[in-house]
């Protein structure tokens, strides 16, 4: 037999809730509502007693109905005889209250109003600067006391990062430089031919891959592989209080995991630079040698009239400093993240995003100062 | 003290049943021929020392880890041998407190209590925000629904785990170190309230503890796991163990130290 209830008025101040057939959840027993009218139908109720004799079976339909029952109870003042319920439940409902419900956390509160969200964004991002900043001088600091041979850092470490940083993304290096010299030589090659100009496709790629390609495929290679898994690594750790252990043991984590990111990355990155340009070069000349009826000796002729060494440099610090900036980036998200694996998530999402920015603005300052210097 | 593996796959009591059963990493072995039962409404310890494979133990009854030989029967269903929406019915009557808690951490508390009961019930919104105070309460969370894991204590995070496992009233509760972290008054509540889920739902409860005072004041029954001999070396009334254990290793274990 499904829950029943029924609501009985022995006195006029005085309500009987009698409680019957089966309590479970899953039957969806009676609710309280019928309760609250007749609290609300009836002002003057002061006493209410529970039989639940005729209860054949319950579980926490039964709970969640007294719970609510009491509830009512205690805003109107009105005293519950528990005398008649099951001793099961009414110790459960004891249990329940043994702990008094935490109050004014806030966390009630309604959403703010829209000006002051918009202010405390904009706080948020007024004070992210600093943060920045702040971190960009611990950085420095390390720098420092690693020139003076003072850093604490393990060479293991710097030896394994390079090698995760380095010879692992080679192939996927390899994929997309090759792919994107084909492209350049493919889009230019189809104006050129109409000059019969097919063998500047060799200048186009060369200069295209050394001065800006190169460099910026590289970088945001790098800012998926490798600054999304600083922030994630050092997320992490933060999460597991990894951070804390080292700052209680007056290990500088900034000299610690900071510094030994950085440098991986600093150091490997001209060469993966270099790597991509020649493989972007050999990609042109895959397009010019099968396509366009140019031999690879002419095309490797082309290649070394056009280049300059200013081209190749030019290119390789401008990948150097995209390796500070997404090494920056992602071991700053990484410092910033929160407690929790959602925080992991925003950090390592939060890393690619700063880093692929920073490199768009400093490859066009670059660009531009370039220009201006004659480079 | 012993039953056979027959004799307790005819026990119409037990719930579960587990034969010979062997867990291992690849090669490295770390428990074998593991035989006992745990009877309807029990409150069952599983024991030993760290490292033994306790939690490894609870992993295999609860179906994520595949045992390398033997087999955990449900109510004489072989849980391996079973096709997918078999298992999956089984596992619809565990709940399960990990033993770091297993947040989401994506949601509130009050989101974790009700994911289960959305899921897996017809309740509507305002009966699942009653049945989700009603649980954080019985855990000592009351008030605490609109928290995000991230923001509370670690022995928070223990009961708020708990709640969760209780969302759906199930049949057996599995519970990793439970009253680990917790301080002696929350852990007593906890026993209180283990006692009265079985007492009051007839839940069958299955602990990994090594909480002296917990192990007496709520077990029923318990095996030792023994991390020398790789095997169970002792069942029964944990009291008894204690008293009258034949093995030195489990009387040591159970007088701390003293024997």
């Amino acid at each position: 037999m499904p829950g029943k209830l029924s609501i009985e008025f022995p006195t006029t101040d005085h309500l009987q809730l009698v409680l019957a057939g089966s309590w479970l959840l899953k039957n969806s027993p009676p609710q309280a509502g019928d309760v609250e009218q007749q609290l609300t139908a009836h002002g003057d109720i002061r006493n209410i007693s529970i039989d639940a004799k005729g209860i054949t079976d319950w579980d926490t339909g039964l709970l969640i109905f007294l719970a609510r029952v009491y509830r009512l109870a205690d805003r109107q003042n009105i005293d519950i005889d528990p005398a008649g319920l099951p001793d099961g439940a009414r110790r459960m409902l004891a249990l329940a209250k043994a702990v008094s419900p935490k109050e004014g956390t806030g966390k009630h509160g309604e959403e703010a109003p829209l000006l002051q969200r918009i202010g405390l964004l904009a706080l948020s991002m007024w004070r992210a600067g600093p943060e920045m900043l702040h971190f960009l001088g611990e950085i420095t600091l390390s720098f420092g006391r690693l020139v003076r041979g003072k850093a604490q850092y393990r060479r293991a470490d710097l030896l394994l990062l390079i090698q995760d940083v380095g010879p692992q993304s080679l192939p996927i290096i390899a994929l997309v430089s090759f792919l994107v010299g084909i492209i350049v030589a493919y889009m230019g090659a189809v104006q050129l031919a109409q000059f019969g100009a097919q063998i500047y496709i060799a200048n186009l790629v060369g200069l295209g891959m050394t001065r800006e390609m190169g460099a910026l495929m590289t970088g945001v290679i790098m800012s998926g592989r490798t600054g999304a898994a600083f922030a994630a690594q050092l997320g992490t750790m933060q999460v597991n209080e990894e951070i804390d252990a080292f700052r209680t043991l007056g290990v500088n984590p900034t000299d610690f995991l900071v510094l030994p990111r950085m440098l991986a990355l600093i150091l490997v990155m001209p060469a993966l630079v270099l790597y991509s340009d020649i493989v972007g070069i050999t990609g042109g000349m895959f397009v010019a040698v099968t396509a366009f009826d140019i031999s690879t000796f002419e095309y490797y002729q082309q290649t070394l009239r056009s280049m300059e060494w200013t081209h190749i440099w030019g290119g390789v610090v401008k990948g150097t400093i995209y390796a500070i900036l997404i090494a920056f980036a992602g071991c700053l998200r990484g410092m910033q993240c929160g407690r929790s694996a959602e925080a992991v998530g925003a950090a390592t999402t939060s890393a690619v995003v700063t880093s692929i920015l920073f490199i768009v603005i400093a490859g066009a300052v670059l660009t531009v100062l370039y220009q201006h210097l004659g480079i | 003290m012993e039953m056979t593996a027959a004799q307790q796959a005819m026990d119409p009591d037990a719930v579960i049943v587990v034969q010979d059963l062997t867990m291992a990493y690849g090669d490295f072995v770390i428990q074998h021929d593991l035989n006992f039962s745990i009877q309807r409404g029990e409150i069952f310890i599983v024991m030993g020392g760290s490292g033994c494979g306790k939690t490894t133990l609870l992993h295999h009854l609860i179906g994520l880890k595949q045992p390398a030989r033997g087999q955990v029967l449900f109510d004489g269903t072989s849980y391996w041998e079973s096709p997918p929406e078999v298992q999956q019915r089984i596992k619809r009557s565990f709940g399960m407190s990990f033993q770091s808690g297993a947040l989401w951490s994506s949601l509130t508390l009050a989101e974790n209590v009700a994911l289960p009961l959305g899921e897996y019930t017809d309740l509507g919104a305002a009966e699942i925000a009653e049945v989700v105070s009603l649980k954080l309460a019985l855990v000592g969370l009351a008030g605490f629904e609109d928290f995000y894991p991230a923001e509370i204590s670690g022995g928070m995070h223990k009961r708020a785990a708990l709640a969760r496992a209780m969302a759906l009233d199930p049949e057996i509760l599995f519970f990793d170190e439970p009253s680990a972290g917790l301080d002696p008054i929350s852990s007593r509540r906890l026993d209180d309230l283990i006692l009265e889920l079985r007492d009051n739902l007839g839940t069958t409860i299955v602990v990994v503890t090594h909480e002296l005072a917990s192990i007496f004041t709520i077990g029923d029954n318990s095996v030792f796991l023994d991390l020398e001999a790789r095997t169970i070396t002792a069942s029964g009334d944990p009291k008894t163990l204690r008293d009258a254990s034949p093995v030195p290793a489990v009387r040591r274990f159970l007088n701390r130290g003293e024997t």
